[in-house]
Order: C-alpha cells, then structure tokens, then sequence
C-alpha cells in the first residue's frame, strides 16, 4: 500500500504514514463493526440451542440489536464508586479494549496482507494476550469491592495457568513451520498432509495440540466454560460489577474481540489461514479473506456452541485441567513433534 | 479402568455427545413463541389490566358501592363518592394503584354491576411510576378501549359461574 | 531522527516510571508503574533490534512475573502508619545501602572512563552472522556455543522450584481431597447392582 501511496507523488514518509493508518483503521473499524454483530451471532446461537428465538425485534430479525444496546450504555451515566481508585478504575477497560485491538496488527489476512510483518509476530500475539489480564485485574482491585476483587484474582491466576500450555502448544506450531512469522507459518501450511490438505490441524500428531488450544484458548478468552472471574451464581459480574455506560461498553467489545482474535488465531495456526481448505486450484478462486473470515465464523460458532452446552468449571477444576493435564499433554507433544521431525530430517 | 474407558476419555466422548445434542436442539423447532408479533391464546378469565366498563347507553356502570375498595387485599383501591346532579350515586374518584395491585380479581369478583373488571391487556408497562397510578378517566377509558373484548370474554365464562 | 526522538520518549518513560514505582504511596501503584517501566524497556529493546529479547521481556515479566506480583501485593492489607513509623528506625539503615549504592556507581563510573572492558573476543562461533533474525542467533549461541551451560542453568533452575516446593508442601491428613481420577473412573456398573429378590428374602448389601 505504501507504494501506491508514493505512486501519487508523496514521498516515503508521508506515504508510509498514511498507508499504515489506513490498513490501521481498515482493520479496527470492520472489526468493531464484527464485534457488534458477534454478539448478536452469539446470543442468537445460544438462543437456538436453548429452544429460544434470540433478539427478533430491533430491525430485520434483530439484527441491528447490538446498536440499540450500545446506543443505550452511550446514553448512560458513568459512574464511579467513590471508594473506587478513580485512575485505575477508568483505565482498566481502556487497557482491556486497546490490547484487544493490538494483537490483531500481525493477523495475515490474505498472502501480503498484513499490516505488521515482523519475524517475532506469534511471540508478538503472546505477548499482547498477556497483557489482556491487566485491564481485568486493574478493574477488579480498583472497584474497592469484594465480588470484582475475587474475580481479579481468579483472572490473574487464570491466564498465567493457561499460557503456559498454550506456550507449549504453540512451540509445536513453530517447530514444524520453523518460523515465528504468522505470514510464513500460513504458507508453511499449503499442502502439508498428503499434498492436498492445508492445514496443520490435519497432521494427526498436532490435531490433539489444537484440541488443547482451542480449550486453553476459551480459558484465556474467559469464555463459558471457564468464565470464573464473571460467574455470575458466585460474583454478580465479577469484576465488571461496578462499571456502568462506555466503561462496561468497553470491557465488552473488548471480550468479543478477544474471541475473536482467538478464533483467527485457530484458523492462522492450525487450520491454514486464508488459504483454502483443500489445495486445488479452483478454490484458489475465491479471495484467501473469505477463506480466513469464514474459519473464524467457524471457530467463533465453536466458542458459542460450547458455551451453549458445557456447564460452568469449578474453580479447582480448571486449576487442575490447566496444571496437572494440558501443561504435562502439552510437554509431551512438544517432545514428540520435535522428536518425530528429528528423525525425519525436518531440520536438515 | 478399561483401555474403552481410557480412549473414551482422551477423545472427550462425553463432550462430543454432548455437542451432537446440542447440535441437534440448534435445528430444532423453537419452543418459545416470536413474542411481539406472536401471542399466546388467553384464558377469558385472565386477569390483566382494570378497566371501568358503561352500559350500552354510555352511563358509567360503578354504583359506588365500595364492595370493591372493602375487599381488595392490598388495598390498592381508594373510592370517593357523591350523589349526582340527578341524584343517583356515583364516584367522584375511583383510584387504583396499579404497584400495589396484586392481580386477585376479588374486585371483578365482588363487583355487583360488573363495572369493574379485569380485562385481557396485560402490555400496559410505563416508563414513569406516576404513570401506573391509574384514575377514573383513565380506568373508563381503558374500558372504552377494551369493552368489546372485556364482554366477549365474560360472556364466555358466564356458563361456569 | 525518529529513532532518536523514540529513544529518549522510551528512555525519559523508563526513568520515569521507575521513579514513580519507588516514590508510590500505593503498593499497587508502585507494581502498575513498574509494568510501564518494563514495557518501555521493551520498547528500547526494540529500537536496537532485538526484538525477540523485548517479546520476551513482555512475555515474561509483564505477563507473568507482574502479574504474580500484583496478586501478592493486592492482597495486602497496608496500613500506611505503621510503615511510616518505621521510618526513622530504619532510616540510617536506608541511608547506609544508598551510600553504598552511590560510592559503587561512582566506582563504575571513573573505572567507565579510564577505559572500556572487552569481555571476551567474538570469535567465528559466537559472532552474530549478518542476515540471521535475532531467534536463530539466540538459539544458536544458546544450544550451540553454550549447550551445556544452559543445561546446567535449566538443571538448577529445576532444583530450585523442586526445593521451593519441598519447603512449601504439607501434607494434611485431616482432610479428603477429591481424588477427581477416581471419580471419572467409576462407571454405574460399579455403583449399582440390580438384583430380583424372593419375597421376604429380604436384600444383601
């Protein structure tokens, strides 16, 4: 885009400038505008599972239900607990939103489609998801009220339980593409099982690591069935409980668009990205965004489908899922996948 | 253990089943009714919003016996009466606090005239309190607006009484 | 000129924070400031092109290490008093350390200037090749060059946490764990028995 942008007579800079803020805002505002509608998606297919229709009134079959519900917390009061600690407490769902909208920068869209291409992206993808669990721990301590403080602390413990294993997964991603460059770990993909299957989720030795990720990636996402810290039978919200109008707005579009990203991630690591399913030349055909938006739709009925069905873990249960089972599953794969492709010179 | 039991559970078998399950529910026939467009059919004797209802001549039925304001359990109702210009007995206020109603139908019950009733509309939600707190016009307007419905559904339930 | 400007906004937010997370009055405050701190040295990290050092600064101690010493100050119940009070005990102790602290920088510095110290030769093995990104050089070095030391830090690191939960772990016998193996483990077959009793032969349990 840069070069388009020079082709207009401006110099490197100045075109460099603007094709980043363009492929900026051509990533966030779609992507706001998706939220929206995931979330429409999400209760409508909660609401067919449970025998219910769903939102059905705000526009044609209630598609436009997601405006009217921001529009209303726009209108709405904000207000600030006066025990809370104000900073803090105003901070936490900016920093929730902002890191959201962060780790999408290295998401390939299509072959060169993508707005920073740097060697270290799924480091890079990491490293933001980690930082995701400030927003929550800041909100939860800075709201100066029990039910959100738990939930801080359930949050925190969390997410550092669940990204040990997903390092580990990820490592046997990075291994067989031997790269940590997104971009090259889709094309690494094309034609890997047979020659004809796209995808690492199709070899059967890393199919149980994406299992694992998709699991460890509900748990990190906080969605249902791991969604202690918002348990609403225990904590009320968690620690959303003291924030009303564009602050809970915030902590919202910042949840879905963690999903989200969490579904791209499931399609770009193991399930080929933007290139088609299969390697034939026809389906090459169709735009390798399609592709990708379709997986992520897909990933994303996943999520609400499991929402939908599995009951609310306890506690001590996720713990132990995440310590005693995923860490040591995890462990040992990554130990077979570097052992298998030793022995077959995957290296050399 | 098994090595059935071991393999079923590291495929999560249990999981998959229940997803088919849930799957299955997903294409199915939904159990609840699409709400604003689609009603479910009212018994005649449900108990929705009061209205005050007129004889067919346009006089207003209350007599102003009170029957209603003694038996309401919540004491929702508050009557003030008067003799009329032609010296027949009627309200001058005729109040029913709808947050305190309880919805029993004694009033209905207890009414002599069948001036107070309880008619079918129960989709009367406000956005204001004061707005439930329901007076004589607005009690004979209701009446008014819901008379043709009101006396189809006590004609309906005439025989059981 | 950008690099320069990034570097000292990057520099000047470091020093700051770093500040702010000694002269915080709030605990809380203090670990949030010195996340800031972090992620600004990652940033100075990235402007000398080692961005696999600043992922893993963030990776690591923003992401974890942080957030563990956020869950542990949380849970403090300060009283600002009380700290307060012991302010004067300890201050000669503080003023001390600080002396210290001051005579070695000054050390550091007058050893900086009579002169740089080379602390080894690069050689053809060690010597970062040109086109290589910062992961391959790193692990190169790492599992090639230095492959048994950093197996013998990995062999303490393992000794450390091994005797970190030595020290911590009780056992309790007066509580019934759920032993959540069994459970999955036991079938209806095990639990019930259906038996068709003669009438008044009564059930054997």
């Amino acid at each position: 885009m840069t070069a388009f942008f020079q082709s207009l007579g401006l110099p490197f800079e100045a075109a460099w400038l603007i094709s980043t803020i363009a492929g900026i805002l051509l990533i966030a505002l779609p992507l706001m505008l998706s939220v929206a509608m995931i979330i429409y998606v999400d209760r409508k297919i909660w609401a067919a599972m449970a025998l219910r229709r769903g939102p059905n009134v705000v526009g044609p079959l209630g598609l436009l239900q997601s405006f009217a519900d921001g529009l209303k917390v726009f209108l709405q009061e904000t207000i600030v607990p006066t025990a809370a600690n104000k900073g803090i407490f105003l901070i936490g769902p900016v920093v929730t939103f902002t890191v959201t909208l962060l780790a999408w920068a290295v998401i390939p869209f299509n072959s060169g489609a993508i707005l920073a291409d740097i060697n270290v992206g799924l480091l890079y993808v990491l490293a933001i998801s980690s930082l995701g669990v400030y927003g929550t721990i800041m909100a939860g301590w800075a709201s100066n009220s029990k039910y959100p403080f738990f939930s801080a602390m359930r949050a925190s413990a969390q997410m550092i339980s669940y990204e040990v294993s997903i390092g580990f997964i990820l490592i046997c991603v990075v291994l067989w593409a031997g790269s940590f460059n997104l971009g090259t770990i889709v094309s690494a993909q094309k034609g890997h099982v047979f020659g004809i299957l796209n995808g690492f989720g199709f070899n059967p030795l890393l199919f149980p690591m994406w299992v694992l990720f998709l699991i460890s990636g509900m748990a990190e996402t906080q969605r249902a069935p791991f969604d202690l810290c918002e348990a609403e039978s225990e904590l009320v919200a968690g620690y959303q409980t003291e924030y009303s109008s564009m602050a809970f707005a915030l902590f919202w579009l910042g949840e879905y668009g963690n999903v989200l990203l969490m579904c791209a991630l499931n399609a770009t690591l193991f399930w080929g990205g933007y290139l088609p399913p299969l390697d034939i030349p026809v389906l090459y055909m169709v735009p390798g965004v399609i592709w990708l938006l379709l997986k992520i739709f897909f990933f994303f009925f996943v999520f609400s489908w499991v929402k939908a069905t599995v009951p609310r873990y306890r506690y001590d249960q996720l713990m132990r899922l995440g310590w005693k089972i995923f860490l040591p599953l995890s462990l040992l794969f990554v130990f077979l996948v570097s052992g298998y492709l030793m022995a077959t010179g995957h290296f050399a | 253990m098994s090595v059935a039991h071991l393999i079923k559970s590291f495929t999560l078998w249990e999981f998959v089943k229940a997803h088919a399950l849930t799957l299955k529910y997903f294409f199915k026939e939904k159990a609840t009714i699409n709400y604003p467009y689609e009603k479910n059919p009212l018994s005649p004797r449900f108990r929705g919003e009061h209205a005050l209802r007129r004889y067919p001549n346009g006089e207003e039925r209350c007599i102003a016996c009170k029957l209603c304001e003694a038996i309401c359990p919540a004491q929702a109702i508050t009557i003030e009466a008067e003799p009329r210009d032609d010296g027949s007995r009627r309200t001058t206020r005729y109040d029913i606090d709808m947050t305190k109603c309880i919805f029993c139908g004694f009033c209905q019950e207890a009414c002599p005239v069948d001036a107070v009733v309880e008619g079918p509309n129960f989709e009367y939600a406000t956005e204001t309190r004061a707005e439930l707190l329901y007076d004589k016009n607005k009690l004979l307007a209701n009446g008014d607006k819901w008379e043709r419905a009101i006396a189809a559904n006590l004609e309906a339930d005439a025989p059981y009484r | 000129m950008i690099q320069t400007l990034a570097f000292y906004l990057f520099a000047a937010l470091v020093i700051a924070s770093a500040v702010m997370t000694i002269t915080a009055r709030n605990p809380v405050h203090s670990v949030l400031w010195l996340i800031l701190a972090f992620f600004n040295a990652a940033g100075l990290m990235i402007l000398i092109g080692a961005e696999f050092i600043a992922m893993l600064l963030v990776i690591v101690y923003v992401g974890a290490v942080a957030v563990l010493f956020l869950f542990v100050v949380m849970m403090l119940d300060i009283d600002f008093a009380t700290l307060r009070a012991g302010f004067v005990k300890n201050f000669p102790l503080g003023l001390a350390i600080a002396g210290i602290l001051l005579a070695e920088l000054l050390f550091g510095l007058g050893a900086h200037s009579a002169g740089g110290l080379v602390l080894g030769t690069p050689d053809a093995a060690t010597a970062p090749a040109a086109n290589v990104p910062n992961i391959q050089a790193i692990g190169a070095v790492l599992y090639g060059h230095y492959l048994f030391l950093f197996e013998a830090a990995g062999v303490v690191l393992l000794v450390a946490m091994i005797g970190a939960i030595v020290l911590t772990h009780r056992q309790r016998n007066d509580v019934r764990p759920q032993n959540i193996s069994e459970q999955v483990k036991r079938r209806p077959e095990d639990a019930t028995i259906n038996t068709r009793p003669e009438v008044g032969g009564g059930v054997k349990l």
